[in-house]
């Protein structure tokens, strides 16, 4: 009994401790739907659990089987995410893919090779 | 002739060119060629090149150029032997003298040795006989680039920011000509072949027996690059 109380009383002090923690909270990702009305190719939940899953799948089917104009395509997310005032999704942690990523801890390798600017067209060439 | 059965004759010529050239820049291979969506690469179609080197010009690298446009190679890179070379103009001498300039790149052969050596299956070969680099499994090894009798292929070595977004390409892979994949996709020309102004490079089906490419390679003295190797290569020279 003594023992149940003990660690009720521990709990009771600890409590404005952890709300204090809880303050302290890196805060959620602020990144705003920059085409907002338009719809996503899945439901938010879906798409934030199952993303990296469905963007694998489809870059091997497109790479080596060559099928395109499917649902999933990573320059359809830039489209509607890039950013209006950077255009891109990457850059800083406003920016849709980044600011996400930069919450979870989860190093973003797409943009390495792919071009995280919507529409852009490359000019000029040094052959 | 009246001034409009002349106007007539001309729109129906026009008419009649319209089925090779839509507009500028973009032409049709043959309308059936774009694939529909989630339609995969078919077997049926065996993508290639013959090059006439008779038509191709020591002075001239449009071809190199378009390429770099198209896929966006367009970075400033400190060594130029790290730069990255889809397609590079060579010149040849015979012995008996005589000269060639021919544009060099990935030959798309099929039984490929970049795909032989590499060790996770990032170099492929797709249905239709174009090699491409999985850049998503490319550990950057460059076993290829060994293996590549053509020294066709390139690594990059530096991060890069001004890819086309249909052409993408970055640091620590290994990268050749795809034969343009993406314009073909969609039943256009490669950059090199739309380019050329001598018309030394023709583009097509060596599947289909009735394509121009294929009664050309049947008609005309056509040679492979190193044949010896019997890579069967989907680039085919004419000329050299």
């Amino acid at each position: 009994m003594l023992r149940i109380l003990s660690t009720l009383a521990t709990i009771a002090l600890a409590l404005p401790l952890l709300q204090a923690a809880h303050a302290g909270e890196v805060p959620k990702p602020s990144a705003a739907i920059e085409s907002p009305g338009t719809q996503c190719v899945a439901p938010p939940a879906e798409i934030r659990r199952n993303h990296m899953e469905m963007l694998k799948h489809q870059r091997d089917l497109t790479l080596r089987e060559g099928i395109r104009g499917t649902k999933v395509s990573l320059n359809g997310c830039i489209a509607c995410h890039a950013s209006k005032k950077t255009g891109s999704v990457i850059g800083n942690n406003d920016n849709f893919c980044q600011g996400c990523h930069a919450y979870a801890a989860v190093k973003l390798d797409c943009w390495d090779c792919h071009q995280p600017k919507a529409g852009y067209q490359a000019t000029g060439a040094t052959p | 002739m009246t001034e409009n059965a002349r106007r007539g004759f001309l729109a129906a010529g026009a008419t009649f060119a319209g089925a090779i050239a839509v507009a500028p820049g973009l032409h049709l291979i043959a309308p059936a060629l774009a694939r529909g969506a989630g339609e995969p690469a078919s077997n049926a179609n065996r993508w290639g090149l013959l090059i006439d080197t008779n038509k191709c010009s020591a002075s001239c690298d449009a071809c190199v150029k378009a390429c770099a446009t198209e896929n966006g190679i367009t970075e400033q890179v400190a060594d130029p032997r790290q730069r990255s070379q889809w397609i590079r103009k060579i010149d040849i001498k015979e012995k008996n003298g005589r000269q060639h300039s021919l544009p060099m790149m990935c030959q798309h052969c099929s039984d490929p040795p970049c795909v032989d050596v590499c060790p996770t299956g990032a170099s492929m070969k797709r249905a239709d006989g174009i090699v491409l680099v999985d850049r998503h499994v490319c550990i950057g090894c460059r076993y290829c680039m060994m293996a590549c009798p053509y020294k066709a292929r390139s690594f990059v070595h530096e991060p890069l920011t001004e890819q086309n977004p249909q052409v993408p390409r970055g640091i620590g892979c290994v990268e050749a000509c795809t034969l343009c994949v993406h314009r073909v996709d969609k039943g256009q020309l490669p950059a090199c072949v739309e380019a050329c102004t001598e018309g030394a490079m023709l583009f097509g089906n060596l599947a289909d027996p009735n394509s121009e490419i294929s009664r050309r390679i049947a008609h005309e003295a056509t040679t492979q690059v190193r044949a010896d190797l019997k890579l069967n290569t989907g680039v085919r020279y004419q000329g050299i």
